[in-house]
């Protein structure tokens, strides 16, 4: 279980937060087809630290960066997103 | 390789048991081989043994960091069925349980294969829209499936809480009679025990540490004992497919979550079937031990941690006390994750990469157990011919650049989707 931080609700507990998708496969509109199929099904699945897009679903409905190591949850960084 | 049978096991009790040899060898890895399986869970030794058998290629080697069955062989809930709804995934996992049926007399193993029924229950008019629709559908492709009411659910577990007040009230179920379950830590003794007998070399405590490509093809792996060359090389470490593909440039479109599943302490005979609830996201079955084994939805967030949240075994816990009360009483004696390679339409992949000579068998989500048969003998025949076999062909891993993604769930592109 993990303790997130949201920026603009304090520390909450993670059921309250939804995983979206790690911060490299965000699309952008105007990219071509080859490196939209990269963006959209390539994964690195880093074990260690990694960057994704999560958000506060059952909170502020925001959405957050974290900072995260997927082997043993460490939270290094919880921010607002997009940055303001 | 002993074969097993009663006169052989009264044979062996004359030197108390003492005379039976090892079921596979320890071989130190070779220079070269014709095929290198990297992982050696079910699927790995699966498709080893057809290679083996079915294709007459010898010269293979299952390479193993720690042991075999150690990892997602031995953590699943065990439960076998090919009632899916995709067309492509009734296939391959109707020719998975076909291959099931028999398997213990091929492989001269008891992987204790029960087909006791796989049941889903409906707990609504549109649950049960939903299950006729997908029993209509088996039948025509030729899959046992059946209707039940109400009342023959009750007749078939009459500890269901079937009350009308009950928290999932039950409406009607569909089964699949032909399902069931299996003792997985023997599906990957069975297969290493029949794969080592024809010449496969079993190799445990050898972790691959990358890959020998040159000009797009790959010549052989690196292993923490030194090289091995091979012709071809099969990736087959769901879970870990990402970390593994990494070391040979490639990035997959296959997610690593983590799914919990947990085990009462043995109980006398009370649930005979497997009992799923789609709607509800829990399963329970009773093992021959007397165990319960219940699982639910996964964690749904990248993790490599096999390590889960209180939060989700609170909520199977309470599914599954709504659906049968009586497990109120039993006490809960482990709980555990498995690491699961979740893809991004919910299917496998099985098939070629962009690197000559590598191949993928990996991205099974949390349903890979069931098909450990059918997949090794796909996988073996991609192996052997380089050509994949009709059934896994829908699987390839470029289905996703071409958006003809096998959607079960209907959920889209998001490994957390499932």
């Amino acid at each position: 279980m993990m303790l997130i931080a949201c920026p603009h609700c304090g520390p909450r507990a993670h059921v309250e937060f939804t995983y979206e998708r790690t911060m490299d496969a965000i699309l952008s509109v105007d990219v071509d087809p080859d490196t939209a199929v990269a963006i959209l099904f390539q994964r690195e699945n880093p074990r260690g630290p990694s960057q994704e897009l999560w958000r506060h679903t059952y909170g502020c409905r925001s959405w957050l960066r974290l900072t995260r190591n997927t082997v043993t949850h460490d939270l290094a960084e919880v921010v607002a997103w997009p940055p303001a | 390789m002993k074969r097993f049978s009663a006169l052989a096991l009264l044979r062996a009790g004359l030197d108390g048991q003492k005379s039976w040899p090892r079921d596979w060898r320890d071989p130190e890895p070779r220079k070269h081989y014709d095929v290198v399986i990297i992982g050696g869970g079910g699927h790995g030794l699966a498709t080893a043994y057809y290679l083996a058998k079915t294709h007459g290629v010898r010269s293979v080697a299952v390479l193993e960091r720690a042991s075999i069955g150690g990892g997602n062989t031995g953590r699943n809930t065990t439960i076998v069925r090919s009632n899916y709804r995709q067309p492509a995934l009734q296939r391959l996992l109707e020719f998975s349980l076909k291959t099931w049926e028999g398997l213990s007399d091929e492989l001269n193993y008891n992987l204790m294969f029960s087909q006791r029924g796989a049941l889903f229950l409906g707990h609504s008019d549109a649950d049960m829209t939903k299950l006729a629709e997908r029993g209509d559908s088996l039948r025509c492709v030729g899959i046992d499936a059946q209707l039940m009411t109400r009342r023959q659910v009750a007749r078939l577990i009459p500890l269901l809480d079937i009350s009308p007040n009950a928290r999932f009230p039950v409406v009607g179920g569909l089964i699949q009679r032909r399902g069931g379950t299996a003792r997985h830590d023997a599906v990957a003794w069975g297969y290493a025990r029949a794969a080592d007998a024809l010449g496969v070399d079993v190799i445990q405590n050898c972790e691959v540490t990358g890959f020998d490509i040159t000009d797009g093809r790959v010549h052989g792996v690196r292993t923490s004992r030194g090289s091995v060359g091979a012709d071809r090389v099969g990736l087959c470490v769901a879970g870990n497919s990402g970390l593994v593909a990494a070391m040979a440039g490639l990035k997959l479109p296959i997610e690593s979550h983590l799914l919990q599943a947990f085990v009462s302490e043995p109980v006398k005979p009370m649930i005979d079937t497997v009992i799923m609830s789609q709607s509800v996201h829990c399963y329970i079955s009773q093992s021959d031990k007397g165990e319960l084994g219940l699982g639910g939805d996964p964690d749904h967030y990248p993790t490599y941690s096999q390590r889960g949240s209180p939060h989700r075994i609170d909520e199977v816990a309470a599914q599954a006390i709504a659906m049968v009360p009586a497990l109120s009483r039993l006490r809960m004696l482990r709980s555990w994750s498995g690491t699961t390679d979740m893809s991004f339409d919910g299917s496998p992949i099985i098939g070629a990469t962009p690197i000559d000579g590598l191949y993928l068998n990996g991205g099974w989500c949390y349903g890979g157990f069931k098909a450990t048969p059918g997949s090794g003998r796909l996988y073996a025949h991609h192996l052997a011919t380089g050509a994949a076999h009709a059934i896994a062909a829908p699987f390839s891993l470029e289905r996703f650049a071409l958006g003809a993604t096998i959607d079960e769930a209907g959920a889209g592109p998001l490994p957390q989707a499932r």
